[in-house]
């Protein structure tokens, strides 16, 4: 067409010269994501969820409350009580989380590691199902599903478990192979109803999550699954040779496990960085048209990356049945699914940061059981403290805000993946 | 005038009537479906069904004066049934009428429902099936659902993603469940409405002014909901019940008139304060988006942002209010837990929030539409209920899957297009 005609925004030059001062906005979610969150904004973020998370842990003490009634005569006491409170709650914490001297001084291993033992133990399905979410989101896709997903690969990987008798090695690895196929099937199913039907993953997955916990629920009071006496939904016990031995002795829980999550996450870091298929899911995910009109079949990456995220959380599953418990129950999930976003999230969707996050949030919860029972604080708390941390690295404008830090004002989600049901 | 002398037949306009096709997979899967619906109704409820019993099928509780009473034969009505949903699917593949989709299913289902309740009823070990007992609690499952699904209309319809239902329900049901143990039943309400609208505008702030992805946010709400009502719990309420967790139960109120009638009376008009303010929100919420000012720009909003901030709608103002009242009204749907329960419980609502997003977009993001499978979904969790009480041989766990697998098929395609507002989800920025 005509030089009059053309669009501004299509000629480099002349949009040069209208916005000369503006730098140029990286493309794509995770790049804009990867460049508003540098690592100072993540402690921040951390560091501010911990502060919100001590004001509750005040909040809960009892001295604490009943000196804040004479708060307006002697407001020392409040504080001083509060912050003996976050002190004492926050070292119970680190002790349960990392190391913890009154247990050392007995002189056991387990009074050693056992510290470090829950941390991985806990990080173990975490970063598994981190990884799941992580590489759907590097394709574009957002895998709500782990809950359920988590929930057929402990239900594969159980059933294998307690129905057959095996040898030792061949036990385990059947087991694993079944759990991960049982993961692959269901996040499949989200990734095939996408492609054929264009039916978003977001409500499939959501809706999958239900259906599989329906299907526990039944497979739990069915023979066979059901434990005798058949009073309790609890399902037969896994036999020996099919689970995870322990890492660190037998007296301390930590398990195989670590090193499935640990293989997967080279695996997701290869496959992400290193492979062919990687890349095409990074296109399909930064922009689908474009991969599209390459030749790239987006249909056929959206199933593949379905099915791969399914995998990893069945894994988290197999994690969940075969080493941290020995029989299927209702929660066997544990809530991994969920958690398993916030770990993406704040390992912004690669292998690395999310071994990172997944190790942190496994902290937190190992730590929050020592604090719950050491100063009475519930352990919910490290649910709070987890999603003020990624609500607060996910608005990072917010962040910037309260520490006056100075820095590009591009929100995360602003770009391609905030796209609505129908996109 | 000899110019415009024409030929009659071309000032004739011809008005074609053309027909939406059906695609092959609603006529042939719908058609399969209804005969296996009806093959399955035959086989076990008619062949292999109680023949010498009678179903006895009530309308009210058993020791209930005057409750209307009859006894059908219950294979029969099985066969029928079942012939019925057979000679329905084979109606369909023939002549398909795309708008009649969704009736034609409803129909088979309710065919299936009926032979099952015949044939539960026929059963030596369950006297009988009462029916208005069935409906009202379907209509108990369904008051928090159908709040759920409104609060998801208001703000999806205004172009923001909520799938933090679940978070603002739960934070309802735990604020009214403090407040209303310490101020009363009133403070408890409004306190759920206002601890429900909080969450809502801290998922406005979130999407609106810092740009978040509205799922991710929604799942990080539900997770912050989650943890602050069950640390809180644990605080305070689970060791002290008395001082802080201790609501009173909203007793019935009799509409006087409305309330006599046999049936419908006691279903619908002898209920809880929050059942008749359920009604008031549903015509509001109706009236609101489709007849008002305020629901033309929601949905313009909604739908074409940019549009409609070029004839001086203000689209963030817009979006704010309507995820904030849409937050207070799920929050209402929390403390009707609390008010029929009687006490909070760590994840009070479990899962709720997440069938009442499964109702509206089954309902096609419709207010009516949303508010039916609502009570399509209430009545499975029903039945459900009745099922796993009833009869244990029945998996009462599949019929739970039902509102779930519904979803996934209307949204797969197989009930028509399921088409969300257009511009929900992407946050708007003024250029």
């Amino acid at each position: 067409m005509s030089e009059a005609t053309r669009d501004p925004a299509a000629d480099p030059q002349a949009a040069a010269a209208t916005t000369p001062e503006e730098p140029e906005e990286p493309r794509g979610f995770w790049a804009r994501y990867a460049r508003a969150n540098s690592l100072v904004v993540t402690l921040l973020a951390f560091v501010a969820a911990m502060v919100l998370g001590g004001i509750l842990i005040a909040i809960a003490d009892t001295r604490t409350q009943d000196a804040s009634h004479y708060f307006f005569q002697y407001p020392w006491d409040t504080f001083r009580y509060g912050f003996a409170a976050i002190w004492h709650g926050y070292v119970a914490l680190f002790q349960g989380a990392i190391f913890n001297p009154h247990t050392a001084a007995k002189g056991t291993w387990a009074g050693y590691v056992g510290p470090i033992s829950e941390t991985l133990t806990n990080a173990t399905p975490l970063i598994l199902g981190g990884l799941s979410v992580g590489l759907a989101f590097r394709a574009g896709l957002f895998n709500i599903g782990g809950q359920g997903q988590v929930i057929m690969g402990a239900v594969c990987a159980g059933f294998i478990g307690f129905h057959y008798h095996l040898p030792p090695g061949l036990h385990l690895l059947l087991g694993i192979i079944a759990g991960a196929l049982g993961g692959a099937a269901w996040g499949g199913l989200a990734g095939l109803l996408k492609a054929k039907t264009g039916a978003h993953e977001v409500i499939t997955t959501i809706m999958l999550n239900y259906v599989a916990v329906s299907l526990l629920a039944y497979l739990l009071s069915v023979k066979g699954f059901q434990a005798p006496p058949y009073g309790q939904a609890i399902s037969n016990p896994v036999y020996k040779s099919a689970q995870l031995p322990p890492l660190l002795g037998s007296s301390v829980r930590v398990h195989g496990g670590l090193i499935l999550a640990v293989l997967a996450a080279a695996f997701v870091s290869w496959l992400l960085n290193r492979s062919t298929l990687g890349f095409r899911l990074k296109a399909v995910g930064a922009n689908q048209y474009a991969s599209r009109t390459a030749g790239m079949s987006v249909e056929g990456s959206y199933i593949t990356v379905m099915l791969i995220a399914g995998a990893l959380c069945g894994l988290a599953g197999v994690s969940q049945i075969l080493g941290t418990n020995s029989q299927l129950t209702g929660d066997i999930d544990a809530g991994i699914g969920f958690d398993a976003i916030t770990v993406a999230l704040l390992g912004r969707a690669n292998a690395k940061g999310i071994v990172a996050a997944g190790l942190l949030f496994g902290a937190l919860h190992a730590g929050g059981t020592q604090m719950q029972s050491a100063t009475g604080t519930p352990i919910d708390l490290v649910q709070v403290i987890q999603s003020l941390i990624v609500l607060f690295i996910a608005a990072p404008m917010l962040i910037r805000a309260i520490f006056r830090l100075k820095g590009t004002a591009a929100g995360v989600g602003g770009g391609e993946l905030a796209k609505g049901w129908n996109g | 005038m000899t110019t415009l002398a024409q030929s009659p037949d071309e000032l004739t306009v011809e008005h074609k009537v053309t027909r939406a096709p059906v695609s092959p997979a609603q006529r042939y899967a719908g058609s399969v479906s209804l005969l296996v619906l009806g093959l399955v109704t035959i086989w076990r409820f008619g062949i292999d069904g109680h023949h010498d019993q009678r179903a006895s099928i009530r309308f009210g509780a058993l020791n209930a004066a005057h409750v209307p009473h009859f006894t059908v034969p219950a294979a029969p009505v099985a066969w029928v049934a079942g012939v019925l949903t057979i000679v329905l699917g084979i109606i369909w593949v023939v002549v398909p009428r795309r708008r009649l989709f969704g009736l034609v299913m409803g129909l088979g289902v309710g065919l299936f429902v009926v032979a099952l309740l015949c044939w539960l009823a026929s059963a030596s070990s369950f006297v009988s099936v009462d029916v208005v007992g069935l409906l009202t609690s379907t209509i108990g499952y369904s008051v928090p659902l159908i709040l759920g699904a409104l609060c998801g209309v208001m703000c999806e319809r205004s172009g923001v993603i909520n799938i933090a239902i679940e978070g603002q329900m739960l934070a309802g049901a735990w604020a009214a469940a403090l407040i209303g143990t310490v101020l009363g039943v009133t403070a408890g309400m409004l306190a759920g409405a206002l601890a429900g609208a909080l969450i809502g505008w801290l998922l406005a702030v979130f999407a609106i002014r810092y740009l978040v992805n509205q799922v991710v946010l929604g799942v990080v709400l539900n997770v912050f909901a989650a943890g602050l009502t069950g640390f809180f719990y644990d605080a305070f309420m689970q060791t002290n019940p008395e001082k802080w967790n201790q609501p009173p139960l909203l007793d019935p109120v009799k509409i006087p008139g409305l309330g006599d009638i046999p049936v419908l009376g006691p279903l619908l008009f002898d209920t809880s304060v929050i059942v008749y303010l359920m009604y008031v929100l549903i015509v509001l919420v109706d009236i609101w988006l489709f007849r008002t000012r305020w629901g033309l720009r929601t949905r313009a909003v909604g739908e074409h942002p940019k549009a409609a901030d070029t004839v001086g709608i203000r689209v963030l103002a817009m979006r704010y209010r309507n995820v904030i009242i849409g937050g207070a009204i799920a929050g209402v749907g929390g403390s009707y837990f609390i008010f029929q329960v009687g006490q909070f419980q760590k994840n009070i609502t479990s899962g709720a929030g997440f069938i009442a997003l499964a109702a509206l977009i089954f309902g096609r993001w419709s207010p009516r539409g949303a508010v039916a499978a609502a009570l399509l979904f209430g009545f499975a969790s029903a039945m459900q209920n009745m099922l796993s009480i009833n009869a244990p041989s029945i998996p009462s766990n599949f019929v739970a899957m039902l509102p779930y697998l519904a979803t996934i098929l209307a949204v797969a395609g197989l009930v028509g297009k399921v088409r969300a507002p257009a511009a929900d989800g992407e946050p708007y920025v003024k250029e």
